[in-house]
């Protein structure tokens, strides 16, 4: 049933939505490597003033087992208030949740409860048969519905793409796509929703990616090295960007919140040439898309004792930037390194010359940082999804990457942890720290903050 | 008291943020620009006028062919299914693309008025015409009709467009917006039942 008032949690402009009430609880997607146990949403207290601050108070396991939780969004959102087809009444209340091996879409229902309840799931069958796609992954409520990025084709390795579903029925309504060009490879999307721009990313199709980094492949730069433009309205592939084939897998897209702009970062996890990891600013120079290079992470040496397998030829730590997200008032930039184990912060008001301005450092393939809440627990991991509240004053933290891909970065394990760091001073909270036993021997991946966050929403108003 | 009925209407529908204002008001946020919000306003009435004036001409050939009372039966049964239809359906219009020309704009207009039925709206009105079952003055009189009805919705329209846009601030819609959707399925409802009542 519609409401008679729109969802409090709707905004029509990024400076509405900085002044939103903060989350008092946070959905964890978390999944089991050996895939014997089901994965589950773990859900975390983040309201300070409760006596359950910082742990596990919800718990939701999913009715299978190897689906890989990865990456979710929700039902409805902001967008929701956008002009030409306004619908506000509706609710934010359903998660939707992709299994990024399995292929299944589950949703899940938020409203009068902790622990979320299943009430539908999508089969891979359905995902395949309809879109023609498998191993989904982002997932963003848009103007024509429920937008799932994949990484596979049904039956055949590629090409990746977006499914449209039907923001009611939750049903696979088809293929986004009306016309892809070159685009093969697939990962991340979103878009400037004023002008009718979608962003897409590449990682690799799932034989590239679901037994773990291949050398050959990375060394051979078959990895995604660029991003693509299309038209929102007419599904149609307007321009690639090239970021060069040394920069190996173009993952995380943050458009500015502002619907006036026409820029957004997009984080680069490797340079083959030197192992560095960098951000780049796409923007629109006259009626073209073009990007540059803004931020460059060196890789930090080491001795080829303390590193694993895949590195000891290199001789370095590659920072890995596997993850940023850009607060809602597009001021302070993100950037994960979940190899060196550090959080930096910029300042990126002006976005063609970031400036750092803070970091934290947390686990890491050599160093194995401490939290401060328990300063003698080596940890293994390091900060990679990460999350920033609407108003912009706290950032969450997990430390998994992708099943795989953790086994082979941290082979001692990578464990299981989350942070949360405090925008203003760049320290971490030590009260706010679940970890080991609290994620049920589950490795955390994406947060999603109740009532949205810096990657949930898009607005359409300045 | 027909004529109060019709402006009305045309005020019900100009207010409701889904026919247009919003759209008017984002287009002139999104360039900065007063005159672009200024210059969609008519361009959203035309739409919505054709939108009108195509039931009316329905009404009007519809009116020549069957008798007075078969006219306003027909009508009502149509209002009341497509406001209990409404009422009771999840799905809502569906439009991707925020950068139109003017032309789309209007076509954007129409469409959006068409599956919301403004002009079925008009119904009652157009049914109880003295003219009605007489060709010609039946679509000459449900044209003005449907003239005043759009005047008087673009009136509104405009009003809550310029005050939301230099005084209120967007931000008014979280709190104002009301789900004027579902008072619109039962003022379809409650015109269908009107219908039949005259009819009767």
């Amino acid at each position: 049933m519609t409401l008679w008032k729109p969802d409090p949690t709707f905004y029509p402009s990024p400076r509405d939505a900085a002044e939103a009430p903060p989350e008092k609880l946070a959905y964890v997607a978390a999944f089991d490597r050996s895939a014997r146990r089901p994965d589950a949403l773990a859900v975390l207290d983040t309201d300070p003033g409760s006596p359950s601050y910082g742990t596990v108070v919800g718990w939701t396991d999913l009715p299978y087992t190897g689906d890989e939780l990865h990456h979710f969004g929700w039902n409805a959102c902001s967008s929701a208030l956008c002009p030409y087809a306004p619908h506000p009444h509706v609710e934010r209340r359903y998660l939707i949740v992709p299994g990024l091996r399995s292929s299944r879409i589950y949703v899940y229902d938020t409203k009068d409860r902790v622990s979320p309840e299943l009430v539908k799931v999508i089969e891979a069958e359905e995902l395949g048969k309809r879109a023609g796609y498998s191993r989904p992954h982002t997932v963003h409520c848009g103007p024509e519905g429920l937008y799932v990025s994949a990484l596979g084709g049904y039956g055949d390795d590629g090409p990746g793409g977006i499914a449209i579903l039907d923001h009611n029925s939750f049903e696979v309504l088809g293929r986004w796509e009306v016309d892809r060009g070159p685009q093969y490879l697939a990962y991340d999307f979103w878009w400037h929703i004023n002008h009718d721009v979608l962003v897409t990313s590449e990682w690799g199709t799932p034989s590239m990616v679901e037994n773990g980094v291949v050398g050959e492949l990375l060394l051979g730069r078959k990895y995604g090295h660029k991003i693509h433009f299309w038209d929102l309205r007419k599904r149609k592939h307007i321009q690639e960007v090239d970021l060069g084939d040394q920069h190996q897998m173009t993952l995380e897209l943050r458009p500015a919140h502002d619907p006036t702009k026409t820029y957004g970062f997009v984080g680069v996890v490797t340079n083959v040439e030197d192992l560095s990891a960098s951000v780049w600013v796409w923007h629109k120079d006259g009626s073209r898309w073009t990007a540059e290079k803004v931020i460059t992470i060196p890789a930090e040496p080491a001795s080829p004792d303390d590193l694993p397998d895949v590195l000891k030829p290199f001789g370095a730590v590659p920072p890995l930037v596997t993850d940023i997200d850009l607060s809602v008032d597009d001021q302070r930039l993100y950037v994960s390194c979940w190899g060196t184990g550090e959080l930096k912060q910029y300042d990126v008001s002006d976005p063609f010359k970031p400036v750092e301005i803070g970091s934290v450092r947390l686990g890491g393939i050599v160093r194995r940082e401490a939290h401060p809440a328990a300063p003698d627990e080596r940890l293994a991991g390091g900060p990679q999804m990460v999350e920033v509240s609407r108003d912009g004053r706290r950032v969450y933290v997990t430390n998994s990457l992708y099943g795989a891909w953790d086994d082979q970065f941290y082979p001692d394990g990578v464990g299981a942890w989350m942070a949360k760091v405090d925008a203003e001073s760049f320290t971490l909270d030590e009260r706010f720290f679940p970890h080991g036993d609290d994620f049920r021997g589950l490795r955390p991946h994406q947060t999603r903050l109740q009532g949205g966050d810096a990657s949930s929403d898009s607005y359409c108003y300045p | 008291m027909t004529l109060t009925a019709v402006i009305l209407l045309g005020a019900f529908h100009g207010i409701n943020p889904a026919m247009g204002w919003l759209f008017a008001v984002a287009r002139g946020l999104q360039e900065r620009s007063r005159d672009l919000l200024l210059q969609s306003l008519p361009v959203i009435a035309l739409g919505h006028l054709a939108s009108v004036a195509l039931v009316v001409a329905v009404v009007s050939a519809t009116g020549s062919l069957v008798t007075a009372t078969a006219l306003a039966i027909g009508a009502g049964v149509v209002l009341v299914g497509f406001g209990l239809w409404h009422l009771l359906a999840r799905r809502h219009f569906r439009w991707v693309g925020m950068r139109l020309s003017l032309p789309q704009l209007a076509a954007w207009s129409f469409l959006m008025s068409s599956v919301h039925g403004a002009g079925l709206m008009l119904l009652p009105v157009l049914t109880r015409m003295p003219a009605a079952g007489h060709h010609g003055h039946a679509l000459s009189g449900g044209m003005l009709v449907a003239g005043v009805h759009t005047l008087a919705m673009f009136l509104t329209a405009a009003v809550v467009a310029v005050v939301v846009y230099e005084f209120l601030g967007v931000a008014v819609l979280r709190r104002a917006w009301f789900n004027l959707d579902r008072m619109w399925a039962f003022a379809l409802v409650g015109a269908g039942i009107f219908t039949l009542v005259g009819a009767a």
